[in-house]
């Protein structure tokens, strides 16, 4: 399946050698501008969830509306990817504020921030794209790569992966890093499901509470359009965030990998795995912006710790050492990169 | 009625809370202005003022949620950035406690020491500095003793001049006030020009300026002809490693030992900063497990800890994923991946990629 896992690995640890000469680079450039970059995306961040919280709270005038609810979906937009995503990867740690770092940071989501940090930072980070290691190849519900057996189910993907599963996005990953299915297994305990739940449903109620609840009855008379644009801004920002990430690993090109291939990965290696693993969505600065910087997927694979205004930075240059060292590097705009996930939710659901 | 309004406040900001869940009503008044906040005390920079070549007076207006300071003669650590990154340092404040939201501190820039130069040359007006919690028991009983001997040795006036004007402050009965000051010479005395008007307008108020490029390091000899009772006054000491010695062992052999009060600058570190190049382990402290091991230069923290029946926060355990940072309490690590040593107390650290370098304290 992975043909280019083939490289031999000297040549896979001269590839990780040279990625570590540009981390190191990063990291030694890392100061001011890029702490200014941070505070002034949380500035904005906050300017926006307060300006838009206002003016649904008059949404009963239509423009107070439209320009409340768009608002708000750009702020929560920022605050779970920009933010939220890149904070928790521990990307801005080194600035050593306690109010911006991944042990301290809450998301607007209703997965508690430990509960994310070890299945994505940890599980899908280390084992991207092998079968059986990283849940998030399909998310234990859809089946992603041929390697993945088949089963019945799948024949509905197509149904309950985009059109059920974008609107609901947030509420699905929760329940998802919940780890379910690893309790069915054993791997997990059931005290351990249930105290994980627990704290899941506290956080879920308030998230809950917060946008259908008491935001609407303080606009008073503008209850409905106010709930309306909560739910609005809620379900555009899933399926925003559905986009990217299915982008993000599951175009043609971004490979898939089995237990066996990755049997005693060198550091170089697994280098290799993360950027024949991980594709890129082509953009500028806004969509670069709005995305997280996961349209700088690869990027963010290889570096997942480095801050998010690097990877558009780096990109020439690591797209430049793929090629030399004839790896493929998956790359393109939106609406293609979106078609092939899609392609592949169709294809993998027969057998 | 001030007291009514507090009692109302904390039910409205906990619905606050519930609106702005998961972030909290601190989150946005910060962006609005970092001194509303009470979550992370801050302060802003009003004045800047050069008092000598290298020594430069902030003066801070502080934020809402800093908690005050008791006593003149204490220290307050300051939070700022430079390169984006947060440093802490404990500086004394040289004002008395006043009322007044302000404080100044009195920064002398070291060679090389990225904070002081920082705050000594490139603060200005504006910058925000965070602020932590006041602390020190370096300060006078009330009523001060009638007899007063300070001893002071370069930037270690600052804690002393708070002292001495809280003393200047005072109505009716002052004590009798001696200041021997060390400085090179008479230009680098920090805050020269108020001492010596000082020393000219109040009577009971005596300076004697010590300038050791011209007289050698102060000694007891200097000292018995400059103040004869030094012994039978309440001594409060503060400057260099070398001066703190000498009046310890001074009034020491004068069976005075208890009336003099110290304060170091320095704490005692575990480890000299920058002393890790070679490559030595160290002792490990796991502070809250109670358990001591050794580890070596080459293992990682997280590793040494599972070792010795710690339960260590752990995940990738190849420095991608900060699942197991953990607070640095004391000690300096370095880095695997890059050879780096680094740390501070406070620093949160990936065990996973550190090792020890020299003694460390983690707190789990």
């Amino acid at each position: 399946m992975a043909a280019a896992l083939a490289l031999a690995q000297p040549e896979a640890d001269a590839f990780g050698q040279e990625l570590d000469r540009i981390r190191a680079e990063v990291l030694a450039e890392r100061g001011a501008e890029d702490a200014r970059y941070i505070r002034t995306l949380i500035t904005v961040h906050r300017a926006l969830e307060a300006g838009g919280r206002a003016a649904l709270a008059v949404s009963l005038l239509p423009p107070a509306w439209l320009a409340g609810t768009a608002m708000l979906t750009t702020a929560k937009i920022l605050e779970n990817m920009e933010l939220g995503h890149n904070i928790l990867h521990g990307q801005w740690d080194w600035m050593r504020d306690p109010a911006v770092h991944s042990t301290t940071w809450e998301w607007d989501f209703p997965t508690p921030a430990a509960a994310w940090k070890h299945t994505h930072n940890d599980l899908h980070h280390t084992w991207t794209n092998v079968v059986g290691r990283d849940r998030d190849l399909g998310y234990v519900a859809l089946r992603m790569s041929e390697d993945q057996p088949w089963h019945p189910v799948h024949l509905l993907q197509p149904l309950y992966g985009g059109p059920l599963l974008a609107p609901l996005f947030e509420w699905a990953i929760a329940l998802y890093d919940l780890e379910p299915e690893a309790v069915v297994q054993g791997r997990k305990s059931v005290r351990a499901f249930l105290g994980d739940l627990a704290g899941m449903a506290r956080k879920a109620a308030r998230q809950f509470t917060k946008d259908y609840v008491l935001f609407p009855l303080l606009a008073g008379p503008s209850a409905l359009p106010c709930l309306l644009g909560n739910l609005t801004a809620n379900v555009t920002r899933n399926i925003w965030a559905h986009t990217v990430i299915f982008c993000g690993h599951f175009p043609a090109g971004a490979e898939s990998f089995t237990e066996d291939e990755i049997e005693g990965e060198s550091r170089g290696e697994w280098y290799v795995r993360q950027a024949l693993g991980s594709a890129n969505i082509d953009g500028g600065p806004l969509l670069h912006i709005l995305t997280g910087n996961l349209s700088h997927q690869i990027e963010h694979h290889l570096f997942p710790d480095l801050p998010s205004n690097r990877y558009a930075q780096i990109a020439p240059r690591v797209r430049k050492l793929c090629e030399k060292y004839g790896i493929p590097y998956t790359s393109g705009p939106l609406p293609r990169q979106y078609a092939s996930t899609w392609a592949r939710i169709w294809r993998l659901a027969i057998p | 009625m001030v007291g009514v309004l507090r009692h109302l406040a904390r039910p409205v900001w906990q619905g606050a809370g519930r609106l702005t869940t998961p972030l909290l009503p601190d989150d946005f008044l910060t962006v609005v202005d970092p001194l509303w906040s009470a979550r992370w005390p801050a302060g802003r920079v009003e004045v800047v003022r050069a008092e000598t070549a290298d020594a430069t007076t902030l003066v801070v207006r502080v934020g809402r949620g800093w908690s005050g300071h008791r006593a003149a003669g204490q220290y307050v650590p300051v939070g700022v950035a430079v390169g984006g990154v947060l440093h802490w340092r404990t500086y004394s404040i040289t004002t008395p406690p006043d009322g007044s939201g302000r404080f100044a501190i009195t920064v002398r820039a070291i060679p090389d020491g990225r904070v002081s130069t920082h705050l000594a040359h490139r603060a200005r007006p504006g910058e925000t500095l965070r602020l932590g919690p006041v602390q020190g028991d370096f300060v006078l009983p009330d009523p001060p003793p009638a007899r007063l001997l300070f001893l002071t040795g370069g930037i270690g006036i600052t804690p002393v001049v708070a002292m001495l004007r809280a003393l200047a402050l005072r109505t009716g009965c002052r004590p009798d006030t001696v200041l021997v000051h060390s400085a090179p010479d008479a230009d680098r005395v920090v805050f020269g020009g108020e001492l010596r008007a000082m020393a000219a307008r109040e009577s009971g108020f005596t300076l004697y300026e010590h300038h050791t490029r011209r007289e050698g390091r102060l000694d007891r000899a200097r000292l018995d002809a400059l103040c004869p009772d030094w012994a039978e006054r309440e001594t409060w000491a503060c400057g260099p490693d070398g001066l703190l010695a000498f009046a310890e062992r001074a009034w020491r052999d004068a069976d005075a030992r208890h009336r003099l009060h110290l304060e170091r600058f320095r704490l005692p570190s575990l480890a000299a900063p920058g002393s890790g190049s070679g490559g030595h382990g160290g002792r490990v402290r796991f502070t809250r497990s109670g358990v001591e091991t050794d580890a070596d230069s080459a293992t990682p923290l997280l590793d040494v800890g599972e070792a010795a029946g710690v339960v260590m926060p752990s995940g990738c355990r190849m420095g991608i994923c900060h699942s197991c940072v953990s607070p640095l309490s004391a000690g300096r690590v370095r880095d695997l991946r890059t050879g780096d040593v680094h740390g501070e107390p406070g620093d949160l650290i990936q065990t996973c990629v550190s090792a020890a370098c020299g003694p460390v304290h983690i707190d789990l």
